[in-house]
């Protein structure tokens, strides 16, 4: 998975990825989507192109539990959200969806690096850099069900969790 | 090994002892979404090809935050989770009935149980000695139709509060002043455990305030021992057989230790545009801030005793020219309640408007959503840019007292000059 990178400060909540004024679209996802990051930077809902990366600072997707925000980024292409931390649900949320979240030191990336997941090894390349930026391992029940594509792909296989 | 809450009430739900740092399955007592989140899971359920749900007195669907709703999308999505509830036979709290965390104080929570609920507000339930914490639409579909999810055994940290809280200062206060100190991710994937005779003087009212806002910390829960306090509750709510004691072991590990000294609070205001941007009302950045809209409620402060607690600052006042008062009751027995005491007669009489009960303006959709740079302080538990429906907006928490004072003065105010 590899595309540019869209940077956002510290603490995006959820109300700036998906806002409460837009709540009456969520039964609609395309349409939610349209607004996706509206309130952080409007210019990313009209310039992200497939592949490309979110990348936050600290404490990314703060607030509320609407899996809506981790999925309109999904949805709007993205093949990663990387950020410094990551606020408990939205971390889960993603991994739910099968939308990659990893924890790296995203300092030295800047705007508009090429990028590049390598999910498998644990790494995020930067090719503008020429850097490698490694993330934690993360348990494998979190690795299985991203690697199904989803919680519920990965229930539908496994027929409950298998945490070992 | 001595165990800290969060490990006990874990450990009681996975059937065998586990430890902060652990990954386990865990037996889900009660699972619940609201409006928001709702229609989603629903999906996610039907996704998974699974019966409507595994224990349909143990699931409920809250209309709350649409209620009544403004859109015809949102009222779609409501006709989605009525024929769900029907048809599935959980528990539906339908428009006007209530904050989901706070129906569920009144009516289920109870000490030792595990419970899971599609919004971040449902960690609300460690008030009353019960493991909850929120997460996501597909998590809940999940738990619904399976009465399982999985989690990491959190760290935990101990908040030890003593010293008697002066007049005007109230727990929305140590929580605020908490937050400032840890700062929004202070406790993020911990527990928040709170201990000392502060505490122990909460009723559960006050107990709730600090418990629902342990996520505004990053907290994936916030505890507290049940006691005298929470066997009064239930038994005032009729469930007195609820009651079970749950201790944290002495010895038992916490990642920190953090001494509040409730003495020397003040009542506290928390900035825009991020809840851990805290300032004492005394500090002067608090000065001359006017307020346009001053809102009591939410999850955070919907009780009876919050509203008393306003009350008793604007009864025989009014509020200012140019600023509005929106009163949102945090449920439906709350709103009887506000009634019968003479609340209401105050409210009014102060100029107040009062809502239907539910999340009222609180998710920034409805009934108070406020204009391209107005200032609203608020009773509720976060102010993140757009939180009430307007990104050009400025929203600041406070308790419901200081909340009433700023009415009176139409600029943030500190709610000691009326007590
Ligand atoms: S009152 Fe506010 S915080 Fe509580 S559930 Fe409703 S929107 Fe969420």
């Amino acid at each position: 998975m590899s595309g540019k990178a869209w940077k956002f400060g510290d603490n995006i909540s959820t109300d700036l990825i998906a806002a409460g004024r837009y709540a009456h679209l969520r039964t609609n996802l395309p349409e939610l989507a349209k607004h996706v990051l509206e309130d952080a930077r409007d210019e990313f809902r009209t310039g992200v192109k497939q592949g490309d990366f979110v990348v936050g600072g600290r404490n990314f997707g703060l607030g509320s539990s609407r899996e809506h925000a981790p999925t309109i980024i999904k949805m709007a292409g993205t093949s990663c959200v990387a950020a410094k931390s990551f606020a408990r649900i939205f971390f889960r949320n993603c991994i739910n969806i099968g939308l990659p979240a990893v924890r790296v030191d995203t300092d030295r990336i800047d705007d508009g690096d090429e990028l590049e997941l390598d999910l498998a090894a644990g790494v995020l390349r930067d090719r503008t850099k020429g850097m490698e930026l490694s993330f934690p391992p993360m348990p494998k029940v979190m690795t299985d069900i991203l690697s199904a594509g989803g919680l519920v792909p990965y229930l539908k296989k496994n027929k409950g969790f298998k945490l070992a | 090994m001595p165990l800290t809450l969060a490990e006990k009430l874990i450990s009681m739900h996975a059937g065998r002892e586990v430890r902060a740092g652990e990954l386990t399955v865990v037996k889900v007592d009660f699972a619940y979404v609201q409006d928001w989140t709702g229609p989603l899971t629903v999906d996610k359920i039907a996704e998974l090809g699974a019966g409507l749900s595994s224990a349909p007195s143990h699931t409920a669907v809250f209309i709350d935050h649409a209620s009544p709703s403004s859109f015809r999308e949102v009222s779609s999505g409501h006709v989605k989770l009525r024929e769900y509830a029907r048809s599935s036979g959980c528990l539906l709290h339908d428009v006007g009935e209530g904050v989901s965390h706070l129906v569920l104080g009144e009516k289920i929570t109870a000490p030792g149980m595990l419970m899971v609920g599609a919004d971040s507000h449902t960690c609300q339930g460690g008030a009353l000695g019960a493991f909850a914490t929120g997460m996501g639409s597909t998590d809940i579909a999940v738990a619904i139709a399976t009465g399982e999810t999985w989690m990491l055994v959190p760290e935990a940290i101990r908040v030890e509060v003593t010293g008697r809280l002066k007049p005007g200062v109230y727990s929305k206060d140590i929580i605020l002043y908490l937050i400032g100190l840890i700062g929004s991710d202070g406790a993020t994937y911990q527990s928040l455990e709170f201990f000392g005779e502060t505490i122990e003087s909460l009723s559960i009212p006050g107990r709730t305030t600090i418990s629902s806002m342990a996520v505004e910390a990053g907290g994936k829960c916030g505890l507290f021992e049940p006691d005298g306090h929470t066997l009064e509750w239930l038994r005032e709510n009729g469930r007195e057989g609820d009651y079970r004691e749950i201790k944290a072991d002495r010895g038992a590990h916490y990642a920190r230790v953090i001494k509040i000294d409730a003495a020397s609070l003040e009542p506290m205001v928390s900035f825009p545009h991020m809840v851990d941007n805290t300032r004492p009302v005394s500090h002067p950045d608090c000065r001359n801030v006017p307020v346009h809209q001053a809102y009591l409620g939410s999850t955070t402060n919907g009780y009876f005793e919050d509203f008393e607690a306003a009350a008793k600052v604007l009864k025989g006042r009014h509020a200012a020219p140019g600023a509005r008062l929106v009163i949102t009751p945090g449920t439906k027995s709350v709103y009887r309640k506000m009634m019968s005491s003479g609340l209401m007669d105050v409210f009014l009489d102060a100029g107040g408007v009062i809502n239907s009960p539910g999340c009222g303006a609180c998710p920034g959709s409805h009934e108070g959503i406020l204009g391209d740079g107005e200032n609203c302080v608020a009773s509720i538990n976060r102010n993140f840019k757009g939180r009430m429906g307007n990104p050009r907006a400025f929203v600041y928490l406070a308790s419901p007292a200081t909340v009433a004072a700023s009415a009176i003065e139409g600029k943030l105010a500190d709610p000691r000059r009326y007590l």
